[in-house]
């Protein structure tokens, strides 16, 4: 479902040639669901950025859904979602309702696929209460679940998170994962995840990709990844250990 | 592609119909501003019959032509100039990750639809020329050829202002001098201006074509400055030329997106 071959992507700052990414390889597969952890500034918003076609790789190749995603980023965003924690991709000024409403046309969905499937989302994330209610006036928690339904409204066979729980409590928390398990489970809507919050990763992800500096640091299991620590070590302290180990800086 | 604008836009002026007495206003405030070049026209001959050898009508059949195409794309197109803020903001990911382009999801972004008053002002001031001029109608064919011609090369010249801010990010009033500027510059005859300014608006940027060289045929009229008569005609060839390179322009800017750091 996506697939890396030693993807790079690098920027000219002040002269300077920095890579934010290089040489990443790694393939995805159909109903996964991928933890992808790293530092700030690893390297990791840059990767989803050329996963759904906002950056274009500076080397390498990168294919989601079999598509080169900057050459067909618009072809792409039919099957994929994209949610960015830090940002909404909502109308600021729109009532939650008009968003879905023009992301319906935007992604021409037919109206009856469209009404059921808003039925669920609004059901499973409890939107009734604020669909009315300009997207500026909602809280995090009410924004977040009204960015996870618009990325979902077309069904996307990929969804990408970037710190979609950043700034929740945790009870909105505990929500948006139950939200996210079901989905996984039930539509097999592989999903790949960036998150700070670990939790995030014990209870969803089977999979864990570790990134830093630009490059793949770690990729196998929960398990694997609990196992490169001393035992009884949290995985706050196993994730620490890989961060600071790969740093070498 | 039109149904995805219009429900773009129709979104955007429902949400501004909130406030219908701004609106009502601002309307108003579009028509009287864009009303006070035509004041400055009226001045200018109410102290003299002929300005380089064109009559008041004529200037203001100039005047009107020019204006009407560019108040369609101040409404339709000029929104894209804001893609500096975008950029700045972070916000240009999220048109970026919808299946529509992002030019057009631009163009349509905070559509202001009271700036109709600026497009009704100057469409009355053209039909005003017209009906004023008794125009031939065997050379009055081209007028709607030339509006067309218009749009599409200012459109065009507003795509090339949103391209040049993705290098240009921290000077995007820059720009504004070839799109407004361009406007200010082919609201009156050009042969009031330096020969050297007029070869290269011929030339390069194809502003002469917006209204100078059609409205001289429109008009019957010798170019002042000799230009031979077949490029009376070349105004939709200059046109398309320019909107493939704002095209071309476009893409590469959105190849060469670098987005922010988060």
């Amino acid at each position: 479902m996506i697939e890396l071959d030693r993807a790079g992507r690098s920027f000219k700052v002040k002269r300077r040639l920095v890579h934010a990414v290089r040489d990443l390889s790694f393939a995805v597969s159909p109903g996964e669901f991928v933890g992808y952890l790293g530092p700030n500034g690893a390297g990791k918003s840059t990767t989803i950025k050329m996963l759904c076609g906002i950056l274009t790789p500076t080397s390498g190749t990168v294919r989601v859904a079999g598509l080169d995603p900057s050459r067909k980023r618009t072809t792409l965003a039919r099957r994929i979602g994209v949610v960015f924690g830090q940002r909404t991709t909502l109308w600021w000024d729109l009532p939650l309702a008009d968003s879905f409403e023009l992301i319906r046309h935007l992604y021409k969905v037919d109206r009856a696929a469209f009404r059921s499937r808003l039925a669920e989302l609004a059901d499973t994330l409890d939107l009734g209460a604020f669909i009315r209610t300009p997207v500026r006036q909602l809280s995090l928690g009410q924004r977040m679940r009204g960015d996870l339904a618009a990325a979902l409204l077309h069904a996307p066979d990929v969804l990408v998170l970037d710190e979609p729980t950043i700034g929740l409590d945790v009870v909105s928390k505990a929500g948006i994962r139950d939200f996210l398990r079901r989905l996984n489970a039930e539509r097999g809507t592989t999903v790949l995840l960036t998150t700070h919050d670990l939790g995030d990763i014990e209870r969803l992800c089977r999979r864990v990709m570790l990134i830093d500096h630009g490059r793949l640091a770690f990729d196998g299991t929960l398990g694997d990844l609990m196992a490169t620590a001393p035992d009884q070590s949290s995985i706050e302290e196993v994730v620490a250990r890989l961060y600071t180990g790969s740093g070498a800086t | 592609m039109v149904s995805t604008y219009a429900r773009l836009a129709w979104t955007w002026t429902r949400a501004a119909a909130a406030y219908p007495g701004s609106f009502v206003l601002m309307i108003v405030l579009g028509f009287v501003t864009t009303a006070l070049d035509v004041a400055v026209i009226l001045v200018v001959f109410a102290n003299t019959t002929t300005l380089v050898g064109f009559s008041r009508d004529e200037v203001l059949f100039l005047y009107g032509a020019a204006s009407v195409s560019f108040a369609i794309c101040d409404m339709f197109v000029s929104n894209i100039d804001r893609v500096s803020q975008h950029i700045k903001a972070g916000t240009l990911d999220t048109f970026l990750i919808r299946p529509v382009s992002a030019w057009l999801q631009l163009c349509a972004d905070r559509f202001n639809a009271n700036r109709i008053g600026r497009v009704l002002q100057a469409v009355l001031v053209l039909g005003y020329a017209v009906a004023a001029l008794e125009l031939d109608w065997r050379r009055a064919w081209i007028i709607p050829v030339m509006v067309i011609t218009g749009i599409v090369i200012f459109a065009a010249l507003w795509t090339l202002a949103g391209a040049a801010q993705f290098v240009l990010t921290d000077a995007p009033e820059l720009v504004n001098a070839f799109t407004y500027g361009g406007h200010q510059l082919t609201q009156y005859p050009l042969s009031i201006y330096a020969r050297d300014l007029v070869r290269s608006v011929t030339y390069v940027l194809p502003l002469a074509f917006v209204n100078w060289q059609p409205g001289l045929y429109a008009l019957g009229r010798d170019d002042p400055l000799g230009t031979p008569e077949f490029m009376r005609f070349l105004g939709p060839a200059a046109a398309l030329a320019l909107a493939l390179a704002a095209a071309l322009a476009w893409r590469q800017g959105i190849r060469h997106y670098r987005s922010t750091g988060s």
